[in-house]
């Protein structure tokens, strides 16, 4: 047996020496570092569910406060402020002028919001810089027509009991797509309880596949 | 216990699975996902509600009906309007990109005064009043003449103001750039009689015989004439064209007959005479024409042989006998006039020949042939008052008769001729040839100023520019003309509110009158230009207001027209071409370049191919057969008499040995940086060349010499 073959064995012998030594050592060092894990396995869960939403959206005020109900009540339907076009377009959030054509410089009711309101934007006849919580990505095409007209859907199926609510909720922007909370919904899981907690792609599908049997084909919304 | 290693990389496991578990990651991913398909930075234009709104195109006489697509306020689109009487749903590439004008960097946004070298903005007021000044002072000084006017076109109730601006105040001196729309009237003056005008049925001829006519490159009304060639096949409607280069027209035509520049009215004689000579013209011409055909008949017979028309011409005997043969036995033949769009140089002798041939067919005032009949009118201005001033300044002579004519008188002289110039609408210190003397006369009035939408090659030498609305912003009514088979007098609706500081040039002629003294203020008594509008044109206004158009004249008219070809009798001689090069520089007309204001539009002038503009080059055509040695794309020095030019070389055997073809509407030096310093003006390389007998600059062309730059 060589010197270097003596070597060797004799080294192994001291490794192997030092293992069993080690042993006692290494189930504290692991025990530690499972402590460690599950530490670090909880606090980033926990920032994840619920410090990270906090951190995502921005939250927005709107220029004042809008009482649906009221409106809803005056007027009767939701159409008459978010009405179909004559080409089949969706007005989506009437402009000013339609507003006034109730509203005019003198306030209607005696709340701040309607002093804000006739101040503000109609005395300057200045469109209301409304944040609009349903605004879909430009690269999508949605025909309030074909749903509403043709298949006569509700507008709560999507938007949700907006008419009877007195209030409107902060409106929360993604900071990375600068669109709403409400499309992807409150929930951070993405976990709805009615169709209108989520406006995802997701959502349209499921909805296309229970009723047409089909959850439809990229064009149909991707222009 | 001891932190080690292993308790780090628990602690770093923990913290990916921790947020592996957490929605972190999904949500992550799929706004990433939004973000890149939805870059922030990318214009997203803004939705609203759409609307349409019809109004005419005035960026060329062709005077289309559009159809403007709105979203809420904002003008986004412009179509061709359907079931409009003249382009029936069709539009050109200028018109589809007119919008690009309502924005273009060299849109003057306020009025500007000139101080030194530079513009300043100052307010209406002063600029109305500073302006008043002046001309007050011209009637003071007794020389109301010494105010002269020129504008894009005659016809029209802007241009009519204008004309009754200058009327009241005490001068004469209006003029017009060249047009074919005045080509057309004045060819029927010449022939037909006063006050009459001429109009092609193209659509309905079944024969087409084509003097350089671009039918396809923006001649007369382009939509309309686009729509005629293409329903031709179905027709069974034949067209020969004649001109020295294949363009778009001659490469679609059933023939294309390569010409020596220049010589078409001969050639034209020559089949007038071949015609004459077999008696193959109707047996009803004869008794149009003034004092018999015999005398004519005789006078071709003797200039204007076969052989001798071959000589001048270029094309071979047989070519000829077949063209004359072909035009004569065609059921409704028609010759049209006016080479390339028919808007620039032109020549009476040319177009008198040419409408000859259809006398001689007597297809004048049937389907499918030449209609002839008076300038039909529609405004009704109420009588001029005018005091002494007026009165003794419209008895002094114009300084001129054509607007060439002026500025030469402007040069020439030794004594100031005008003292106060406005240009409305028109570059001529673009678009007339040779436009360095033109600058220069310019350059010599004391008190230049400009109504434009644009800071142009001649606003810029304005001592005072007012802005004017462009088409898609103004109310204005539109004859047509350019040679349509109808009138139509449409109404430019402004579609959009004024994107700028600028006025209807109505307004601004309202307040410069009410501003002068004498009695002009009271030949301008209306409170506003669109109350002058409804006024002036209330016999037709319903019509215009509410269907957007009137029609004043559709179908065959019915007038009998004499001829009269005195012009041709009295043997004017031809044109010849300057300079003592061994190449013929001839302009190109392209459908892509407007060659008079208002400049391209960057979308059109994108559109362009490299055989035309290279890079910031111009590109000339040459025959290979000319070329000696030249390659695509070398730099060649183009000299005339008049100027040089370093331009590339494009080789094409479309066009004929000897012949240099360089496109109108390059060459811009004004501040645009889409358009501006892009290739050469030609204009600035051809000198006039008046024709003897109409006083026409006639050039077709220069002789120009090339080099190897």
């Amino acid at each position: 047996m060589s010197k270097k073959e003596n070597k060797n064995e004799s080294g192994s012998a001291e490794s192997a020496g030092e293992c069993t030594a080690g042993d006692t050592k290494d189930d504290k060092g692991l025990g530690l570092g499972v402590i460690f894990f599950i530490l670090a396995f909880v606090i980033c869960f926990l920032s994840g569910t619920l410090l990270f939403p906090k951190l995502l959206y921005s939250k927005k005020e709107q220029p004042f406060n809008f009482n649906h109900e009221l409106h809803v009540g005056e007027t009767g339907d939701c159409e008459s402020c978010h009405a179909i076009r004559e080409d089949g377009s969706f007005n989506g959030i009437p402009k000013l002028a339609k507003c006034q054509e109730c509203h005019t410089e003198t306030p209607l009711g005696e709340t701040e919001d309607e002093a804000v309101f006739t101040e503000m934007y109609v005395a300057k006849e200045k469109e209301v810089p409304w944040y609009v919580y349903s605004r879909q990505p430009d690269c999508v095409f949605f025909s309030h027509a074909a749903h509403t007209k043709t298949e006569g859907m509700d507008c709560v199926t999507c938007h949700g009991p907006i008419g009877t609510s007195t209030n409107l909720k902060p409106y929360e922007e993604n900071r990375i797509t600068g669109y709403s909370r409400e499309i992807w919904g409150q929930n951070i899981w993405g976990i709805k309880k009615h169709s209108w907690d989520r406006m995802k792609m997701d959502d349209c599908a499921e909805c296309h596949k229970k009723e047409t049997g089909h959850q439809g084909y990229c064009f149909q919304c991707h222009k | 216990m001891k932190v080690d290693r292993r308790s780090f990389l628990g602690l770093g496991l923990g913290a990916v699975a921790g947020f592996s578990v957490s929605p972190v990651l999904l949500k992550l991913t799929d706004d990433s996902s939004i973000w890149t398909q939805n870059w922030p930075w990318t214009p997203v234009p803004v939705d609203g509600e759409v609307s349409y709104e019809n109004s005419v195109c005035s960026l060329c006489p062709g005077s289309c009906g559009i159809s403007v697509r709105k979203i809420d306020d904002r003008p986004v689109k412009i179509e061709g309007l359907d079931e409009y009487p003249i382009n029936n749903g069709g539009a050109c590439l200028h018109g589809i990109s007119g919008l690009q004008y309502l924005y273009d960097p060299a849109r003057v946004k306020s009025p500007l005064k000139k101080n030194g070298d530079k513009f300043e903005e100052i307010s209406w007021d002063d600029a109305i009043s500073v302006i008043a000044g002046k001309l007050n002072d011209i009637r003071t000084a007794g020389s109301p003449e010494k105010f002269v006017c020129i504008a894009d076109k005659d016809r029209g109730s802007v241009p009519e103001l204008f004309k009754r601006f200058l009327k009241t105040f005490g001068s004469s001196n209006f003029y017009t750039m060249p047009g074919f729309e005045s080509y057309l009237k004045l060819t029927a003056e010449a022939m037909h009689g006063k006050g009459m005008t001429i109009g092609f049925d193209l659509e309905n001829s079944d024969f087409v015989l084509s003097f350089g006519a671009g039918i396809i490159e923006g001649w007369g009304s382009p939509v309309s004439c686009f729509k005629a060639n293409a329903s031709r096949k179905e027709r069974e409607a034949k067209l020969y064209q004649i001109e020295p280069r294949l363009s778009n027209t001659a490469a679609g035509a059933d023939k294309w007959l390569p010409i020596k520049p220049g010589t078409e009215a001969d050639l034209a004689l020559g089949i007038c005479s071949f015609i004459l000579k077999h008696n193959l013209y109707a047996a009803t011409a004869a008794v149009r024409f003034k004092g018999g055909l015999n005398k004519f008949a005789a006078q071709l017979q003797n200039d204007y042989s076969l052989s001798k028309t071959s000589e001048i011409t270029g094309i071979k005997e047989s070519e000829i006998e077949e063209i004359a043969t072909l035009f004569a036995k065609a059921k409704m033949p028609i010759a049209v006039f006016g080479k390339g769009k028919g808007d620039a140089s032109q020549s009476l002798k040319e177009f008198i020949a040419v409408q000859t041939l259809n006398c001689l067919m007597d297809n004048i005032n049937k389907k499918g042939g030449v209609f002839i009949q008076p300038v039909k009118t529609y405004l009704e201005f109420p009588e001029e008052t005018l005091d002494d001033v007026a009165k003794e300044g419209n008895e002094k002579p114009r300084l001129g008769q054509y607007v060439h004519d002026l500025f030469e008188k402007i040069n020439t002289s030794s004594q100031p001729v005008v003292d106060t110039l406005f240009v409305y609408q028109s570059n001529p210190c673009y678009a007339l040839h040779d436009t360095k003397t033109i600058k220069q006369a310019v350059g010599k009035i004391p008190f230049v100023v400009s109504f434009s939408s644009f800071l142009d090659e001649t606003a810029k030498e304005a001592d005072i520019i007012l802005p004017v609305h462009t088409f898609i912003e103004r109310l204005e009514d539109v004859p047509s003309g350019a040679g349509l088979s109808k009138t139509v007098v449409g109404l430019s609706k402004p579609v959009v509110k004024p994107v700028f500081n600028t006025k209807l040039p109505g307004d601004i002629l309202l307040l410069l009158a009410k501003a002068l003294d004498g009695t002009v203020a009271e030949n301008f008594a209306w409170e506003s230009y669109d109350e002058c509008l409804e006024t002036v044109a209330k016999n037709i206004w319903d019509s215009l207001f509410q269907d957007g158009y009137a029609i004043l004249e559709e179908g065959v008219p019915e007038e009998s027209v004499e001829v009269n070809v005195a012009f041709l009798t009295g043997n004017p001689s031809s044109i010849q071409a300057t300079g003592d090069g061994e190449l013929m520089l001839i302009p190109i007309d392209n459908m892509r370049l407007p060659s008079a204001a208002p400049a391209a539009s960057p979308f059109s002038i994108k559109t362009v191919s490299d055989e035309v503009l290279k890079g910031r080059d111009t590109v000339v055509e040459i025959n290979p057969k000319t070329a000696k040695g030249l390659k695509n794309y070398d730099y060649v020095a183009l000299t005339t008499p008049v100027g040089t030019a370093k331009v590339m070389i494009h080789l094409n055997e479309g066009i004929m040995p000897g012949v240099v073809g360089m496109v109108k509407g390059l060459g811009h030096s004004f501040d645009n940086k889409y358009v501006s310093n892009k290739g050469v003006n030609i204009n600035e390389l051809i000198g006039p060349v008046i024709e003897p007998g109409s006083g026409l600059d006639a050039a077709f062309g220069v002789k120009a010499k090339i080099s190897k730059a």
